[in-house]
């Protein structure tokens, strides 16, 4: 009988196991539309979860604003996520400051040798490492090549503000809609003042707001940026009714062709086609991308960029194979195949190389041209100065605020803390 | 002496039933709705995002700063206009239809159906289908529009017409359940009464104006209380039509609460707008069955 016990024992000990390693799921939230890269994505999962049986990766997703608005909750709930998805900034400080976010400070070490710096950095709080990056954007217009030449404008030609504004009245006057926008959603629209506070003020104008130096957020950078974004607005450029569009329908429309730019994130290159009434969007050689225009005497470099750093955090109590995971997510083999798709820039050293189309090789350019990139202000700025301050854009651009009271109520905010 | 007892025995059993009843009830009260009520208003003096503990006290700042904002008296007007327009479209048109169904002809039933459909849809997924209508390219409103060869308006998008998208909204999704309350009261009347004015001689309408409406009182104040409170607590239909904007001219003050305070994590100033909402709904609520259901 004895040798029946043993392989009770010895079953129940192998099941104990199987179910151990069973057990560990690692939950991944995520706020991915483009259906390819999701795919991409999945795959990686499968292919991780091959290579370490027993562990589980559970994708889930949530849309960008919900995602925002959910976050505090979900973050402080029993059944949290394990990874979620960050734009660094003031969001991902406060975070820290609640203690919901894993220190990866040791863990990460070596691996983040791979990465690029500036990016990296972006995930520290206090010299701490709380983040991985996955890939930086830029926001610049992007424009539709048939409808410029239909107006008769040559958009390498729109270097200053001035510049701008004529080209509008030039597109406006062809019967065609200059710019579209997503005004619901209000943050397209805080591009246009903060990327011209980017180039009035430079990397010392954020900084110095910050610090509430020369008036804070009222500081005459601020004032003077709104002003010129009113200029814009003042000429009617939008699609109409576009307060009421959400960004995904903006991005939409532009990639059905009906406005002839739209001041976009890069990654809207790709976002258009899957957006777009057709699913086919604007192709590539239609597509063209010009620099957010300079003002005369500005204090900021032409090569100043404004845009996105995205990664994933890591949250309180999560399984080690959480961190393990995005390891393997963000390696210069995902990473070159993300590039090669013209999903990202990335950020793994050397995976910019698997870039194929122009348009996407030009942001990467860019971007380690830049000596100074700005993450999105309604995230470097945190939550509540973050919604205040794309209120505030999408208010001056319904007229019921003037760039003067705009920038009051950005400065009132930021003294009021998050 | 015998009714003494009887009436001392009844006073037992209702005691038992106390005791036994009321716990539950007073547990379940308690834990989810006079504690978080307590909680809200400990949080209210906070400077708090929601995560930790809460420690940066600023007494009545909260409050102080909702006040001062634009859109809590946009929210504040808003909700009192839906008010207003419940009590002078919604209830009116209600109160017609059910006049007009109460009656057992043909279709009665369905048309019954066909009005109360609207408000059986969820908000959520009516506030969705309303964006498609209202969409100013696509939408049914601008083709109507485009059929006399105009540009479709887009209500939704400007500051001047959103808010009164969202109360076309309202009185289509509600009239139905006011209809439907109606209905049930005027089926519930004593038939003798309209019977014997009609002998009386009375017209059609002098039985509707003498007889029919002043029976239908308790119903009518129910369905004022239900419109009032409803109006007040309307969040679900504004989100997907416009978030409360723009420039948060079509905010409610619950919309107003979600969109300032839980959105931008400031849990100490959302807070502040629940307890005021709360001292207005309680207040109202309150007030209205002290002096208008006293009878009921």
């Amino acid at each position: 009988m004895a040798w029946k016990k043993w392989a009770f024992a010895g079953v129940a000990l192998a099941w104990s196991v199987a179910a151990a390693t069973a057990q560990t799921t690692v939950k991944w939230l995520h706020i991915e539309v483009n259906p390819n890269q999701v795919k991409l994505w999945e795959e990686v999962a499968r292919a991780y979860e091959a290579s370490h049986p027993g562990v589980k990766v559970e994708m889930s997703f949530l849309e960008n604003e919900a995602y925002k608005a959910k976050a505090p909750t979900l973050l402080q709930s029993k059944d949290k996520p394990h990874i979620i998805y960050s734009w660094a900034g003031g969001v991902l400080q406060s975070q820290v400051e609640a203690g919901v976010i894993e220190d990866i400070t040791d863990q990460a070490k070596g691996f983040t040798d791979t990465l690029a710096p500036a990016a990296v950095d972006a995930f520290k709080v206090n010299g701490r490492l709380y983040g991985v990056p996955m890939n930086l954007s830029q926001v610049g217009f992007m424009y539709n090549k048939e409808l410029f030449a239909k107006a008769g404008v040559d958009a390498t030609k729109i270097k200053t503000w001035d510049d701008l504004l004529a080209a509008v009245k030039q597109i406006k006057a062809a019967g065609v809609t200059p710019i579209v926008v997503g005004g619901a959603d209000k943050w397209p629209l805080h591009f246009y003042w903060t990327l011209m506070a980017v180039r009035l003020g430079g990397k010392d104008g954020i900084a110095q707001a910050m610090k509430g130096e020369n008036g804070g957020f009222e500081s005459e950078t601020y004032v003077k940026a709104g002003e010129l974004y009113k200029q814009l607005v003042d000429l009617q450029p939008f699609q109409n009714g576009f307060l009421g569009f959400k960004n995904p329908q903006a991005v939409g429309a532009f990639g059905d062709g009906k406005g002839a730019m739209i001041l976009a994130i890069s990654s809207f290159y790709h976002t258009q086609k899957a957006l777009a009434a057709d699913k086919v969007g604007i192709s590539d050689d239609k597509i063209g991308w010009f620099e957010f225009p300079t003002v005369p005497g500005a204090k900021g470099d032409p090569t100043d960029t404004l845009g996105g750093i995205n990664g994933w955090l890591i949250t309180k109590g999560a399984p080690k194979e959480a961190l393990d995971f995005v390891k393997a997510l963000v390696s210069k083999d995902v990473q070159t195949k993300q590039a090669a798709a013209n999903f990202i820039i990335p950020v793994v050293k050397g995976a910019e190389d698997g870039i194929t189309t122009p348009f996407m090789k030009n942001i990467a350019g860019n971007i380690a041209r830049s000596k100074y990139h700005q993450n999105f202000y309604d995230q470097a700025l945190g939550p509540n100065v973050g919604r205040v301050i794309n209120d505030a854009s999408a208010e001056i651009a319904g007229g019921s605020m003037t760039p003067k009271q705009a920038a009051k109520a950005v400065n009132d905010a930021w003294k009021t803390g998050n | 002496m015998a009714t003494t007892s009887i009436s001392l025995r009844r006073k037992d059993g209702a005691f038992t039933a106390v005791v036994l009843f009321l716990p539950p009830a007073l547990l379940l009260f308690t834990i989810f709705v006079v504690l978080p009520i307590g909680e809200a208003a400990w949080y209210s003096g906070f400077n708090w995002n929601g995560f930790g503990s809460p420690t940066r006290w600023v007494g009545w700042l909260n409050y102080l700063s909702v006040f001062d904002t634009r859109a809590f008296h946009i929210a504040l007007r808003n909700n009192g206009l839906i008010i207003v327009i419940s009590l002078l479209i919604q209830l009116p048109l209600a109160l017609t239809l059910a006049i007009l169904l109460a009656d057992r002809f043909r279709g009665a039933v369905m048309l019954r159906m066909l009005f109360f459909l609207p408000y059986v849809l969820a908000e959520v997924a009516t506030g969705l289908i309303f964006s498609f209508v209202y969409d100013g390219d696509y939408g049914l409103v601008a083709a109507i529009w485009k059929l006399f060869g105009a540009e479709g308006p887009h209500l939704l998008a400007s500051a001047d017409t959103s808010m009164l998208a969202i109360l076309i909204v309202v009185i289509w999704k509600y009239f139905g359940f006011h209809m439907m309350l109606f209905i049930a009261a005027l089926q519930g009347l004593d038939r003798n009464l309209i019977e014997a004015a009609r002998i009386d001689g009375a017209s059609r309408a002098q039985v509707l104006r003498y007889v029919v409406i002043p029976l239908l009182y308790p119903a009518i104040r129910l369905s004022v209380f239900f419109a009032i409170v409803g109006s007040l607590q309307l969040f679900d239909l504004v989100m997907p039509l416009t978030r409360g904007g723009p420039a948060d001219s079509s905010q409610t003050m619950v919309s107003f609460l979600y969109t300032h305070g839980v959105m931008r994590m400031r849990v100490g100033y959302g807070s502040a707008i629940g307890v005021i909402l709360f001292v207005i709904c309680a207040t109202f609520a309150f007030t209205y069955k002290r002096w208008v259901m006293r009878d009921e």
